[in-house]
């Protein structure tokens, strides 16, 4: 199977999906030209044109706007954030245009948009643009929000967010974007709401989404080497959420901590945490963990900046909390 | 932090139980395991193992008081801690507990040291105010700190948690606690036997009882004798079988020549090293075991909307005891050999005489032998030992006269068995084909090879 970037399933499910059904259409702040401000529209605008592939002014509000109109009137755009920083100024359009046509039209509009940029800190880059914003698209009904780990999630599950008819927003990390991984030649879909079983084990579930899978992957092989089974679930899509997988995977090990890369006041995993205690009550043996990014905004010095971010010892740490061993 | 130390259910049925004597006196040190008193259940003399370290600071129930599972028998922590408080907490709970149960015996006075010397007390602290204790009493596991998880798996598997230390913060009691405390259970006795809990009990006993030297008593006028756990419970659960079981009884006379023949010629060709010759008894419950597979319903218990058809056959022998008698149990007779039945019947014997068998070694029979033949007796009837539905006593093998066939008359070997039976589970004629095919195994085992 080949192995590809990350940054390359994301073009090659665009690729596949405009060759598929011509009103999908891609636009946004450099995605033309300049092959998009991470290259992840590579190759895009010579195959399919400046009719299909658009540069936008730096307005993130119009063109978040334009891409919802031209989706209640039949295409199927893709809007790239450049970031999801920058898409704070689209959160009008996103909260009551996108989220709630189809609910104030009784079923008439829909809504197929796909809005997709890199979300969460990368390295230097402080206060402002280092902001992740799962918890405030999650909070929205009316949107999917969907943060795969993996080149064949991303692929497979960009996919499907550009079929779907419910506007989806897409989250990537530029740390994710040159990681590499096993993505078949066919074609394949992955369902949006389905959790992934990333490792299997028995004392503690770890549970994440998005480029903390990664340090969440090793935080249980270190765990193991001490002699602790974790198992370690990616959730890959915050909403629809698969409460089914949590719940069983925590009703088996007793234990859980989440680990989410933004802060915890009001923020996803709080919520994750509160369902967990509800569901699982009686089958818990300690409170649930959480890992999250410290409450306060990015510092620039790199070591502050790595310092308020979950890492892999402190999920260890929250893992062994979990399981009384430390 | 100094902490209580608590009666633990030593045995799945008790509810209290009579510290025998202390092995640690107030100032030793105690390490996890350590035993730190004998305490005597409602069956037998067990050792409580510390699952705690520190030092013993002070003991609440002296030798020879009692104290229910969960009361508080004596306080440990660190020489030095100011345990006024603990203590206290104890009275309290020991005086609210006679408060409600006025009928039962008053608790031991605390040990003399027991007293909070007045030198604990921080210098110029005020008298402490008695505040108005609560009518309602709280709730047992109210205030006790355990994860739901340790919370569930206590009600599920019947472990008051009050018995269980928690490892976890502030005392915590969590998985890995619960599964110790079950460990602990399950070696201390299954906590749900077949069914029916309990200390199982026969009618009869199979060792010598040795009458007293003198006259009655030693005045010569009545003399109140207290009721030892044991006998207490011999008590209730012998009553309870007989008043609730409809019992009747089957007898019948067995040549026990071919058995005993058989047992001379065993003995003879057995290396002397292998543990000594084979008791009768072995033989009677092998025959029993191979008999009884042919009758699932005879190895079977009354459960009120079921009756409970046992997957296994564990045959228990009745055994006298100085202070009453009980019933080791060997498991799965149906799969052994007479050779192994009778060796551990002997380890069996041996524990149940010297006071040592653990509950799982004596509850949950399938069925019961007794035999007073060694007694000289000829026949007799036995009180059904539940969760059991038949037990078989077994009278004297004497030599009798006996009619064949031919009219003739000739001597044998003899043996009285009667049968005693729950009628709610076993009628009469399928009690009756059952002690034919028992008489049949036994003096004709060969044709149960055919």
């Amino acid at each position: 199977m080949p192995v590809i970037a990350f940054r390359q399933a994301l073009k090659d499910a665009m690729d596949e999906e405009m060759a598929r059904d011509e009103n999908v259409i891609l636009m946004g702040e450099e995605v033309a030209q300049y092959n998009g401000a991470y290259k992840v529209s590579q190759g895009l605008l010579d195959k399919y044109g400046p009719e299909r592939v658009i540069d936008t002014p730096i307005t993130e509000e119009g063109f978040t706007g334009a891409g919802i109109g031209a989706a209640l009137v039949g295409l199927r755009p893709i809007v790239e954030w450049m970031t999801l920083n920058f898409s704070a100024q689209a959160f009008d359009q996103v909260l009551n245009n996108a989220a709630k046509m189809r609910h104030m039209s009784g079923g008439q509009l829909k809504v197929p948009i796909v809005f997709r940029g890199p979300n969460g800190p990368a390295e230097y880059l402080s206060s402002q643009h280092s902001q992740s914003f799962q918890a405030f698209y999650a909070h929205i009904p009316g949107i999917k929000v969907v943060a795969p780990s993996t080149p064949y999630d991303a692929k497979g599950m960009l996919k499907s967010a550009i079929r779907d008819d419910n506007p989806v927003v897409f989250l990537e990390t530029e740390l994710m974007y040159a990681s590499k991984g096993e993505v078949p030649e066919q074609e394949y879909l992955v369902a949006l709401g389905k959790a992934h079983v990333k490792r299997a084990g028995e004392e503690v579930t770890l549970i994440s989404f998005s480029n903390p899978m990664h340090m969440v992957l090793e935080a249980a092989q270190a765990l193991e080497k001490e002699g602790y089974s974790a198992e370690v679930l990616d959730l890959r899509s915050l909403r629809p959420l698969d409460e089914q997988a949590v719940f069983e995977s925590v009703r088996k090990t007793n234990r859980c901590v989440i680990i989410d890369n933004d802060w915890p006041m009001a923020g996803f995993a709080s919520y994750l945490g509160w369902l967990v205690s509800k569901n699982c009550f009686d089958s818990l043996d300690a409170p649930v963990e959480l890992v999250t990014m410290e409450d306060v905004p990015m510092p620039y010095n790199h070591a502050m900046e790595l310092a308020v971010q979950p890492s892999v010892e402190k999920i260890m740490n929250a893992a062994k909390r979990a399981m009384y061993v430390l | 932090m100094a902490e209580q130390v608590l009666m633990l259910a030593l045995s799945p049925t008790m509810e209290e139980g009579t510290i025998v004597s202390w092995h640690k006196k107030v100032g030793d040190s105690v390490a996890q395991s350590d035993i730190i008193c004998e305490v005597e259940t409602d069956k037998a003399t067990m050792e409580y193992e510390s699952v705690n370290e520190g030092t013993l600071l002070k003991i609440l129930v002296p030798d020879g008081g009692k104290a229910k599972v969960g009361d508080p028998i004596a306080v440990m922590g660190e020489s030095g801690e100011d345990i006024s408080g603990l203590v206290e907490a104890a009275e309290k709970k020991a005086a609210a507990a006679r408060a409600r149960e006025p009928e039962s015996e008053p608790a031991p006075k605390p040990a003399a040291e027991a007293k909070p010397s007045a030198g604990a007390e921080p210098a110029g602290a005020p008298a402490p105010v008695s505040k108005p204790q609560p009518t309602v009493p709280p709730t047992p596991t109210a205030g006790l700190k355990a994860s739901p998880l340790a919370r569930k798996m206590a009600s599920e598997q019947g472990i008051d948690l009050r018995t269980v230390r928690g490892s976890g913060p502030g005392g915590r009691i969590v998985k890995r606690d619960m599964e110790k405390a079950l460990r602990r259970a399950a070696s201390y006795g299954p906590a749900a036997a077949v069914g029916v809990a309990g200390p199982a009990l026969a009618g009869a006993a199979g060792a010598a009882y040795t009458p007293a030297a003198a006259g009655p008593t030693a005045s010569g006028k009545d003399e109140p004798v207290p009721v030892s756990g044991k006998r207490k419970i011999i008590a209730k659960r012998l009553s309870e079988s007989k008043y609730s079981a409809p019992h009747y009884y089957l007898r019948i006379d067995v040549d026990a020549g071919a058995m005993m023949a058989a047992r001379a010629r065993l003995n003879t060709r057995l290396p002397k090293e292998a543990g000594g010759k084979v008791s009768p008894n072995a033989f009677l419950i092998k025959f029993v075991a191979q008999t009884l597979k042919n009758y699932p319903s005879v190895n079977a218990s009354w459960q009120g909307d079921t009756i409970l058809h046992f997957g296994k056959i564990d045959i228990a022998l009745a055994v006298a005891q100085e202070d009453g008698l009980i019933t080791p149990v060997v498991r799965d007779c149906g799969s052994k050999g007479i050779v192994q039945i009778d060796r551990e019947l002997k380890v069996l014997i041996d524990k149940a005489l010297s006071n040592k068998l653990a509950p799982e070694e004596y509850n949950g029979a399938t069925f019961t032998i007794s035999s007073l033949g060694t007694s000289g007796i000829l026949e007799f009837t036995a009180i059904i030992n539940p969760p059991g539905s038949a037990i078989l006593a077994v009278g004297r093998i004497h030599k009798a006269p006996f009619v064949e066939d031919d009219g003739s008359i000739g001597v044998r070997s003899q043996m009285m068995l009667t049968l005693s039976c729950d009628h709610r589970v076993i009628d009469g004629a399928v009690g009756a084909a059952f002690l034919s095919d028992l008489r049949a195994m036994i003096e004709y085992p060969i044709d149960h090879l055919y």
